[in-house]
């Protein structure tokens, strides 16, 4: 497949990936170890994938995906163990040894330089000659030739800044086919993509198939798996579990293995409508928000949530979903328009700060944990505390009430199944999931009049989603107004009374949480359905 | 393999690496000896002797420790806020002008009891005024803090000169410096403290602001860890965004740090001009200030830490000068460049060493059988 009518460098990268021998295998690896400090993230792991085929690996969160992957990629070295590239041992050192291995690989978060052209990223790094217009020239022929063989269509001139999310997502597979990549490997591809996007995406990798790459898809969406994959593979703490072929397998199978348990599936909309006097308690009125650079995040947000109902609000990231948020949360301001919550009357002239918030009972779940939820280097007994000092509990005259702090927290994991429930212990050292459920604890644990949640189980266990889900339908059915701002469909769909989707910054549709499908709702993400705002 | 974010236990990260780290600058400094033909081993005998053997070396010793902890201190409440305050040294002077202008206008009015306090107040507060600016300057116009406190350094130095020259200089005399203060605004010295029960120690510039050092180490840590504003310092100083989700006005949490910060400097004040000069003069900062900033990288920051650093910096400048005096081989110049290495060491290479001491502890410790 690689074209030998290009010249002497290229014959020197491809020599490397084009050496066949027998072996069936594009990969195999052999009893790979690796262990960080007193964790094993991978424990002899055994893993073969036939050429030419998309092979699914599955798992929790901290269950060594990352990690097997990294290894592969050479980002780190394994303890022990072997890794074979299509039937040869090797030994990858780093992402130069993997590239000249044939292996490409796309991250979660893309490489790209935002303003540089698609032409440009792809050959960052690998120019061939010292003018950049050779180079160029060079990449434009062997660009073209790529997307006709794999239908990868995108503008090479366009700056990647300009393109869609998937768009972007095809720039980084043609970067590592540009690079003479016969194995791809792609992290949690569909995470930042719409449905339709996806299955564009999975068009690509099938093209890419039948011409001979084998693909390795690592996700925790198991609808995927069942989709694309021809095999797949299941970890559980470090270790792999399974190997399966995916016909022979299902999604209930492939989770519970996964998680090691049986998983029950539950939806949690209400089973009666709300009374006709119930108090609203979050109510907006042509909410917008333009920022500092002129562009409109938010426009004309009209909602409304209900004591004792959760309101899914659904979109692709970006789409406005985040800056709702934060202004319903007294983070930011909005530039126009007012709303009210929890009685509170709130607009640019009379702002509300997040503090005030909490003491009105509105309590915020925030997008990103890290950055906003806790302090990573604070102890998790100082992070339970992040937002609550106002309470006279936990300060007698400014001085911190330690114990007292240290017992509320050990109160809170326990309640929430944090593990380990150790207060003393640094935030940073909890895994996502007990980080996420610590976060919970702490705005739950007040009974607040108004829950607003951002993701809630982004990079969550399955585990540990059972039980997050379950809190909120808790808070619901204690009259809280909840409203829930989440890119995951799945979740939007279980939890939700109502639906809105948000695109570009506006409400484009509204559906009964009961009367959602997966399809629609994909439509109306991207603003492509009958009725789309204009 | 990366080992920065393996945790060490405490006791590895505060005692066992600064002890490495000072081990290898004593090493350098060793070699740089015998290449000029001196003893490393005697020169350090002569060294620790001038420093800790008599009771004026000890006294000299702890006089130059109290500016490093005050200056230290400075440097390290700023850096919990996640700003470097350069200024130290411009504080420290403005609050010197602080102790000045109060004390040549009331020295003969009021007593002791009352003046003490003052002094110190002025101090603080002058220093303290000093960094406000540089600090509402980063909070509400985005001058970058560390760019401003070395300016306000430079406009010190010359406002300071300004001011002795033609406004407060003692009138008929040529050098640039106040009229003494009345004997009521003196810092009482240690020897005349110890000189109340009767206890007789060598006369030394040693003084309470001692004491008043060791206080305000007490009183920054429970500032930082034990209450609800240092909570918030501290909070602001890790993430800013998690502050504005709590709350917490991160403007104002720049200005109080910077406001404490230089309050903190200034104090060397009150050591220098109400203990040890009893008049203005100029320079009186002389570079504490800046080793403030190595203090607090030695320190980590933490009051204990700092004690600790001031404690060595006071050694090596005690015993540093005695070593000039008895070995003429080696030069003032030569004791800076060991103090130096020692900075070099501690403060820029402070985790040069880490990674083979974490490597060493995974081996030695036996690994608990936990999964990812």
């Amino acid at each position: 497949m690689v074209n030998e009518a290009n010249n002497a460098v290229e014959a020197i990268v491809s020599t490397a990936s084009s050496i066949s021998t027998d072996s069936p295998y594009a990969i195999e690896l052999r009893k790979i170890s690796k262990r960080f400090g007193a964790v094993r993230a991978n424990q002899d792991i055994d893993l073969t994938v036939s050429k030419g085929t998309i092979h699914g690996i599955v798992g929790e969160n901290g269950a060594g995906k990352s990690t097997l992957m990294s290894i592969l990629y050479g980002f780190y070295q394994a303890d022990s163990g072997e890794v074979l590239i299509n039937g040869k041992p090797i030994h990858i050192k780093n992402s130069r040894d993997a590239i000249a291995a044939g292996i490409g690989m796309v991250h979660q978060h893309f490489m790209l330089v935002d303003p540089f052209t698609v032409l440009e990223n792809v050959m960052l790094g690998a120019e061939k000659h010292a003018l950049i217009s050779h180079s160029a020239a060079d990449a434009r022929k062997e660009l073209t030739r790529l997307s006709e063989t794999y239908q990868l269509t995108v503008e090479l001139d366009q700056p990647i800044g300009d393109l869609q999310v998937g768009e972007q997502q095809r720039t980084e597979i043609l970067k590592a086919l540009y690079r003479r990549a016969e194995i791809l490997i792609l992290d949690e591809p569909t995470g930042v993509l719409t449905p339709q996007e996806a299955d564009q995406l999975f068009e690509v990798l099938k093209a890419l198939k039948s011409q001979g790459v084998t693909v390795i898809l690592i996700t925790h969406k198991l609808r995927e798996i069942m989709d694309i994959t021809d095999t797949v593979s299941v970890l559980r703490q470090g270790q792999m579990v399974a190997h399966v072929n995916t016909a022979d397998t299902s999604m209930q199978a492939l989770a519970e293995l996964m998680v090691g348990r049986k998983l029950v599936e539950t939806n949690h909309q209400r089973k009666t409508a709300l009374p006709e006097d119930t108090e609203t308690r979050i109510l907006t009125s042509n909410l917008s928000v333009t920022d500092e650079r002129g562009k409109q995040r938010l426009k004309d947000i009209n909602l409304e949530v209900k004591s004792g109902e959760i309101l899914g609000i659904a979109g692709v990231a970006g789409n406005g979903q985040s800056m709702l948020l934060e202004v319903l949360a007294g983070i930011s301001l909005p530039t126009t328009g007012h709303f009210v919550i929890n009685g509170q009357e709130v607009s640019r002239d009379t702002p509300v700060g997040p503090l005030k918030m909490r003491q009105h009972s509105v309590n915020h779940v925030p997008e990103d944990r890290l950055k906003l939820g806790l302090v990573k280097a604070f102890t998790a007994a100082e992070s339970s505390v992040l937002g609550y000092l106002y309470e006279q509990k936990f300060t007698w005259r400014g001085l911190l009430q330690l114990h007292h702090i240290k017992k509320m927290c050990a109160k809170l994991m326990d309640g929430f199944d944090v593990r380990p429930g150790n207060p003393k212990l640094k935030s940073a050292s909890f895994s996502g999931g007990n980080q996420q459920k610590l976060i919970l604890a702490r705005e739950l644990d007040k009974r607040p009049d108004v829950l607003l949640v951002g993701q809630p189980t982004r990079g969550v266990d399955i585990g540990a989603i059972e039980l997050i889900h379950q809190k909120i339908v808790d808070m619901r059915d204690g009259g809280c107004a909840v409203l829930l701002v989440s890119v995951e469909l799945d979740e939007i769909m279980a939890l939700s009374d109502r639906i809105l989707v948000m695109y570009e910054g506006r409400i484009v549709a509204e559906v009964n949480g009961r009367d959602a499908d997966k399809t629609t709702l994909g439509l109306m993400m991207a603003n492509a359905h009958a009725g789309a705002v204009t | 393999m990366n080992t920065t974010n393996i945790e060490l236990p405490a006791w590895i990260e505060v005692v066992v690496i600064p002890i490495l780290n000072i081990i290898m600058a004593l090493f350098f400094a060793g070699l740089i000896m015998l290449a000029i033909g001196v003893n490393p081993v005697e020169a350090v005998g002569i060294m620790l002797n001038g420093a800790f053997g008599y009771q004026e070396g000890l006294g000299y010793t702890l006089y130059y420790t109290t500016n490093f902890i005050f200056t230290g201190l400075a440097v390290a409440v700023a850096f919990h806020a996640n700003l470097f305050n350069i200024g130290g040294e411009g504080q420290a002077y403005i609050g010197g002008l602080g102790v000045g202008l109060v004390f040549l206008a009331l020295d003969s009015v009021l007593p002791p009891i009352l003046l003490i306090p003052i002094g110190i107040a002025a101090a603080a507060l002058f220093g303290a005024a000093w960094a406000f600016i540089p600090g509402w300057l980063q909070a509400y116009r985005g001058s970058h803090v560390v760019i401003t406190t070395i300016m306000f350094n430079f406009i010190a130095s010359a406002l300071m000169v300004y001011l002795l020259v033609n406004v407060l200089i003692k009138p008929g005399q040529m050098s640039p410096e106040s009229r003494y203060f009345a004997e009521a605004a003196w810092l009482p010295r240690m020897h005349e403290f110890f000189g109340l029960f009767g206890v007789s120690i060598t006369k030394t510039p040693l003084n309470m602001s001692f004491v008043l050092a060791l206080i305000c180490c007490v009183l920054v840590w429970i500032y930082i860890w034990r209450t609800r504003w240092g909570y918030d310092l501290r909070t602001a100083g890790f993430s800013e965004s998690a502050a504005v989700y709590a709350g917490i006005k991160p403007k104002r949490v720049v200005v109080s740090a910077m406001c404490i910060s230089g309050a903190l400097a200034g104090m060397v004040a009150v050591n220098e001009i109400m203990g040890v000069h009893h008049r203005l003069i100029m320079n009186f900062p002389a570079g504490y200030g800046f080793t403030g900033i190595a203090v607090a990288l030695m320190g980590r920051n933490h009051p204990v830490g700092i004690i600790m650093a001031s404690l060595l910096f006071g050694v090596l400048y005690q015993g540093g000068a005695e070593l000039a005096f008895e070995i003429p081989k080696i030069t003032r110049e030569m004791v800076v460049a060991v103090q130096g290495l020692i900075i070099l060491f501690s403060g820029a290479l402070a985790l040069m060493l880490r990674p083979w001491v974490v490597r060493l502890y995974l081996l030695v410790r036996p690994v608990r059988e936990v999964s990812a």
